[in-house]
């Protein structure tokens, strides 16, 4: 059914129809609407589910790491300093190959203190072995939340995932969304069920230590599912526009870029913005595009350079840094370009819209033009002058 | 051999001789039996009874971080709840004393508060073992460890043991007791007592640790009893709130007793002042819990 609605509302009513047993969170701006939003749903007794409120985000993701190990469809949601809170479990959970799904409202990391967006946050789990998923909008929000737990359990790939939205631009704006039926929820999504559990019948030991024997293996096997996600994620996509009769998901999405001349690569909600500015630079007769990267990790390297190979100036557009380095993305964007010997593309780097600074259509603009000026790794822009 | 001890912690794990915490999470396990999950911290009893390809435990366990059992267990029983079996199975969260009182408080101070079915266990063998003996919120007053080192200034550890039981106490659980790994019947009872009970449930087992406390490997129950008989581990229940039972102790033993066999204080042995200071300790415990007197 079309609505309305907030989009903490949106990924609530998303999660409800996944249907999890167990739901855990601690409040954080801006996540905190989604969780409130599912408090009231169990309340309601819309939603069956345990909804336990606990004292801190590393008790969250620890008390859904017990009851994903149980074997029942749990949740939790965090941002920023409630996610670095959780990041030791997250690296964790991974670990376990417990398949759990999570939404990251995605905020900027103190210090400066600030609660407005980027996505800095969940980039400090890119190493983690989660699955990482951004939305461009509340719709796809919605959609991902859907495939992530299809894509979490399936067999080959039996990792968490976590869907990454733009805190405040989407967590707390309201737009027409599509909230499906359950009836085509529970044909997409099948009932979860763990095989390594813990089960008072067929007693296992989990978490167990590894020495040096055997840590490397197991972390070969979490490279391997990364790997497998890679095949999995497009062909969930697939079945859920079967299902859904829309397209949303998978690994990226190529907006204008066929004969682009130059393409922006980007994450999240900032491509909104950018395929405008696309739309207006191409009545100007420019042949600009944009590459909306869905899944950051598993990283499509070689799709992407598929995609972008023959496109002569690319920009790497995104809200985080690594300070010292570049931006994230661009580090991870120029190494899929690595296979190629003589490359011949300009490949620039640009840091916008940290702690919620404005993303304008002529900063986007701006990006454009300075593309066709020399290589660089790494530039902030919209920066106050003096 | 080992199908021939009927036990869910099997032999071949790779404690060390004498391991007092060893023999207590044998107990517990075994005295819950079989419809049991556990959650484990991370510490020495994590490490040498789960080394993979190998475990020691005939239940569902489970292991993930240092400082949140409390937690996992607290998302294990909310999935029962889910699932409509908690009655059936019964929950334990353990821990060694630097995971609970600790860096873990905070997440079994939520457990307790929350008031989820479950029972925590702390294993005390009085400082951070599996890292090499290092001082925690429960080692002993004047205790040498690798962090509070006696020295031409110090006498070692500077604070007396944080008052866990009383902590619990205060958040309102139905049941507190401490126990002892030298009073095995003792630790059987009160677990099987507290599994009995619906709600939240902590137990603190004094369990030597001869390679952290320098005492001979055979010594493990005498010094365990002597820690009680001493009257510096007194050993009591809390009923809703209520102090329910004290281990009474007809004749009191010099703190000496319990503090010579132990490489720990041997820097204080020839310090009278130094062990006054401990003796004042168990005979404040003795006033306090009544250790002396027989219970009508
Ligand atoms: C967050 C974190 N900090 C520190 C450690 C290192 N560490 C692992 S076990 C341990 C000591 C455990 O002490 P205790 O809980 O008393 O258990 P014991 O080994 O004595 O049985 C420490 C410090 C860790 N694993 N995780
Ligand atoms: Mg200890």
């Amino acid at each position: 059914m079309r609505q309305f609605i907030e989009g903490s509302k949106a990924v609530a009513l998303a999660v409800k129809l996944c249907k999890p047993g167990v739901i855990s969170a601690y409040p954080i701006t801006p996540q905190t609407h989604i969780v409130e939003e599912l408090a009231q749903l169990v309340a309601d007794a819309e939603l069956k589910a345990e909804f336990v409120n606990v004292e801190s985000e590393h008790s969250a993701a620890s008390l859904v790491l017990g009851s994903t190990a149980c074997g029942v469809r749990s949740f939790t949601a965090t941002s920023s300093q409630g996610f670095l809170l959780m990041l030791e479990v997250l690296f964790n959970i991974a670990g376990m190959r417990l398949p759990l799904v999570m939404t990251c409202a995605n905020r900027s990391v103190s210090a400066p203190l600030n609660i407005w967006n980027d996505q800095q946050d969940s980039m400090t789990a890119r190493d983690s072995g989660w699955i990482q998923l951004f939305a461009e909008n509340n719709q796809e929000v919605v959609d991902l939340h859907l495939q992530a737990y299809k894509i979490a359990e399936d067999k080959d790939v039996l990792l968490p995932v976590m869907v990454c939205m733009d805190g405040f631009i989407l967590t707390h704006g309201a737009e027409v969304v599509d909230i499906p039926e359950q009836t085509l929820v529970d044909k997409f999504l099948p009932p979860f069920n763990l095989i390594n559990k813990l089960d008072i019948n067929n007693p296992k030991t989990l978490g167990a230590f590894a020495d040096p024997d055997y840590y490397m293996e197991a972390r070969f096997a979490m490279q391997v599912a990364n790997d497998n996600a890679l095949k999995v994620i497009p062909r969930v996509a697939g079945e859920f526009s079967k299902v859904f009769g829309r397209d949303s998901g998978g690994l990226f999405e190529g907006y204008r870029i066929e004969d682009a001349e130059q393409v922006i690569v980007s994450l999240g909600s900032l491509v909104g913005t950018i395929k405008e500015a696309v739309d207006e630079l191409r009545r100007e007769g420019k042949k600009a595009g944009v590459l909306k990267l869905i899944t950051y990790r598993p990283f499509p390297a070689s799709a992407i350079y598929q995609a972008l190979k023959n496109v002569p100036e690319i920009a790497v557009v995104e809200k985080a840094v690594s300070l010292g380095l570049s931006g994230p993305l661009y580090a991870d964007l120029k190494s899929s370009f690595s296979c190629s010997a003589k490359r011949t593309n300009k490949i620039s780097g640009f840091v916008i819209g940290l702690g919620g600074r404005d993303v304008t259509k002529d900063s986007i603009k701006e990006i454009f033009d300075l593309l066709s000026k020399e290589e660089k790794a790494c530039r902030f822009i919209g920066l106050k002058q003096g | 051999m080992a199908d021939a001890i009927k036990t869910l912690f099997k032999p071949g794990h790779t404690a060390c001789a004498g391991c007092g915490q060893a023999i207590a999470a044998r107990l517990v396990v075994d005295t819950a039996g079989p419809n049991t999950i556990i959650a484990n911290n991370t510490g020495c009893l994590e490490v040498f009874s789960s080394k993979y390809p190998e475990t020691s435990w005939g239940v569902p366990w489970i292991h993930s971080l240092f400082e949140n059992a409390a937690a996992v267990a607290s998302g294990i029983e909310s999935a029962l709840k889910y699932l409509g079996i908690k009655d059936k199975v019964n929950v334990i969260a353990q821990a060694g004393d630097g995971g609970t009182a600790d860096i873990g408080l905070q997440a079994l101070s939520g457990m307790w508060e929350r008031g989820h079915d479950i029972l925590y266990v702390c294993y005390d063998n009085e400082a951070y073992m599996n890292t090499g003996c290092q001082r925690s919120g429960l080692t002993p007053f004047e205790a040498n460890t690798s962090t509070s080192p006696s020295g031409k200034q110090s006498l070692g550890n500077l604070r007396p043991k944080k008052p866990m039981p009383e902590i619990a106490v205060a958040h309102g659980i139905p049941y507190v007791a401490t126990a002892s790994v030298g009073y095995p019947q003792d630790v059987q009872r009160k677990v099987k007592k507290a599994l009995s009970i619906k709600g939240t449930k902590y137990i603190q087992i004094h369990v030597p640790c001869p390679l952290g406390w320098r005492h001979l490997p055979g010594l493990t129950f005498d010094i365990a009893k002597l820690a009680v008989e001493t009257g510096l581990y007194p050993l009591i229940e809390y009923e809703e709130g209520k102090l329910t039972q004290v281990r009474n102790l007809l004749k009191v033993k010099p703190v000496e007793e319990y503090l010579n066999p132990q490489g720990r204080f041997k820097h204080i042995l020839n310090s009278p002042e130094a062990v006054k200071l401990i003796q004042q300790i168990a005979d404040r415990n003795i006033e306090k819990y009544s250790l002396m007197e027989t219970k009508a």
